[in-house]
């Protein structure tokens, strides 16, 4: 439990740090705040007018923790593009984006755990062969080429999707097909790998001998020896990959104009829309960081050796 | 393994793109700027791969394109490994405050999403070449730093490492020639995955809109400029997809190999 409340004390700390960072980038300079929120053809005296109404002339670490104060209280300022509280435009895209990730996870996480023990238990097999070619060759299409020639081959060509995924007349199934296929191609490859080289060291091991020499049928020594041990790696791995899939997640919302967080935040990006920026930034540090807390806590789980430390 | 044809493909595929981008002057066959009158003309001997919707030569636009994608990956690898590899001998050799400051900073940088990162450097800097290298570079030197800090602090505990030190050799040549090069084979096999990597980023970086200047030909953008008429003509789509899959696919298969060599 210790180890539980140090990490959270972790996150607060990153949380805090990163803020501060992101901080430092966008609103150091007050000047090009004030450029960004009011747009290029406000007169100097309309952007002055507006650092002494906003409190711009304070010192910047009495802003910082104003806006640290305000962030914790549920105040997160208003986006200067929508003009409408950023809470407020939070909620409906993280839901959007937490559809579309949960799913793409549902499906990932069982694929990539069977293909990746197929694969594993017995090295050099052509089960084994298919598989890491298969992996190595999904992993190495970009997400939107990925997108692309989906794209192709089932909107273009066969006919039976649609190539974007607005949702316009509600949550529609049809078009969650090929995002969440992009996203799941693009984890399913790398997983798959690390279970398999996972398994491979585990199905090595003394205690898989003594079971296979006893006459433990194979779906026995997987299911009882083996699987417990070689699913450790893979779960640290998929938290490391979170970040690296929020950056999918960005493209495929882009690329299919879905309307979640991804294409929220690159939107705000486009727009120089600081405070939605700095929101959006914050929110992607508390998934990473919770994601590995969580995996934190299944690794306990999963192995006793490290709950008695 | 070594005369393995997927590897022989995988590195004749790397050994053409990074020609393409050297000699792109000399291969591009028309200019990648100049519009041609046939708008989106199918595929003739002058045009090998056709022209796009504004009648620019798409192959020339390929082989120059290849020149941004490769030059800012490498440029941001080279960088990324520069820092990760110093950062990473001295916090597991000295160990102590030094490693818990390193490693801590770099489990923060790691625990941020690249992309995420690229949009705030582009609100707070804008975008550029220089931009995207940092970007990339900040993505991937926490990563090459882990590796390097986990492989020195278990060779530091080394009698011959003890050796050198009765000796009274200097700290950095202990650093660099008795410490780096045990570390050597797990580096190649990892430049080749992050470089590939890079030529993603860039290539979605491209394909966003955030990359180059739009005249300018790169992958991503090549992309994304086709996009409203790939129903009619996917080549436009399909041609630039197929050159960033093949030089990442190309690196991931060499750097696996060599992954699979060490052990």
């Amino acid at each position: 439990m210790t180890i539980i409340a140090r990490r959270i004390a972790q996150l607060l700390v990153t949380m805090l740090m990163v803020s501060f960072l992101v901080h430092i980038a966008l609103e150091a300079n007050v000047e090009s705040v004030a450029v960004k929120v009011l747009g290029q053809y406000s007169t100097a005296a309309q952007r002055q007018q507006w650092l002494i109404e906003n409190h711009y002339n304070d010192p910047f670490l009495q802003r910082y923790f104003r806006w640290v104060w305000g962030f914790v209280h549920g105040d997160w300022g208003q986006s200067s593009h929508y003009q409408e509280s950023i809470t407020v435009l939070m909620k409906p895209r993280l839901l959007a984006s937490a559809i579309l990730a949960s799913i793409a996870l549902a499906i990932t996480i069982p694929l990539s755990v069977t293909l990746g023990v197929a694969a594993g238990m017995r090295a050099g097999s052509p089960t084994d062969r298919a598989v890491s070619t298969l992996a190595i060759l999904i992993t190495s299409v970009p997400d939107f080429a990925m997108a692309a020639f989906l794209v192709a081959v089932f909107v273009f060509g066969l006919g039976w999707l649609p190539g974007v995924s607005t949702m316009a007349g509600g949550l529609s199934l049809r078009e969650l097909v090929l995002p969440v296929a992009v996203l799941v191609l693009a984890s399913t490859g790398y997983l798959a790998r690390i279970t398999r080289a996972s398994m491979i060291e585990v199905m090595a091991q003394p205690h898989i001998r003594t079971a296979r020499l006893k006459g433990a049928s194979p779906a026995r020594i997987i299911r009882y020896h083996a699987l417990r041990n070689a699913l450790l790696t893979p779960i640290t791995v998929i938290m490391l990959q979170i970040p690296w899939m929020i950056s999918g997640v960005i493209i495929t919302e882009v690329f299919f104009a879905y309307r979640g967080f991804g294409t929220m935040l690159y939107q705000a990006a486009l727009n120089s829309d600081v405070y939605l920026v700095e929101a959006c930034a914050m929110v992607s540090v508390v998934v990473v960081v919770a994601s590995q807390i969580i995996g934190d806590i299944l690794q306990r789980w999963l192995d006793p050796r490290l709950r008695t430390e | 393994m070594i005369r393995s044809w997927p590897l022989r493909v995988a590195i004749a595929t790397i050994g053409v793109w990074l020609l393409t981008a050297l000699l792109a002057p000399l291969l591009a066959p028309h200019d990648p700027l100049v519009s041609f009158t046939p708008l989106l003309a199918p595929l003739s001997s002058d045009f090998p791969l056709g022209t796009d919707l504004l009648g620019r030569d798409i192959l020339s636009r390929l082989i120059w394109g290849a020149r941004p994608v490769i030059m800012l990956s490498l440029a941001a690898t080279l960088l990324a490994y520069a820092i990760g590899v110093t950062a990473g001998l001295v916090a597991g050799y000295r160990g102590g405050f030094v490693d818990s400051v390193l490693s801590f900073l770099s489990n923060i940088i790691l625990s941020f999403p690249v992309l995420v990162l690229y949009l705030i450097i582009i609100v707070a800097l804008g975008s550029s070449n220089l931009n995207v290298i940092i970007a990339i570079t900040f993505g991937s030197a926490p990563a090459v730093f882990r590796i390097l800090r986990d492989i020195t602090t278990s060779i530091a505990k080394r009698d011959y490492v003890a050796a050198a030190v009765t000796q009274g050799e200097a700290q950095w040549r202990i650093l660099l020639v008795d410490i780096l090069p045990n570390a050597a084979p797990q580096l190649v096999a990892d430049f080749c995955l992050r470089f590939g990597y890079g030529v993603m980023m860039v290539g979605a970086l491209g394909f966003l809109g955030l990359g180059l200047p739009p005249p300018a030909p790169d992958w991503g953008g090549m992309i994304t400029d086709g996009r409203a008429l790939a129903f009619a003509f996917p080549y436009l789509v399909l041609v630039p997809c197929f050159a960033i899959a093949s030089l990442v696919l190309a690196l991931s298969v060499v750097g696996d190999t060599i992954g699979r060599i060490r052990q």
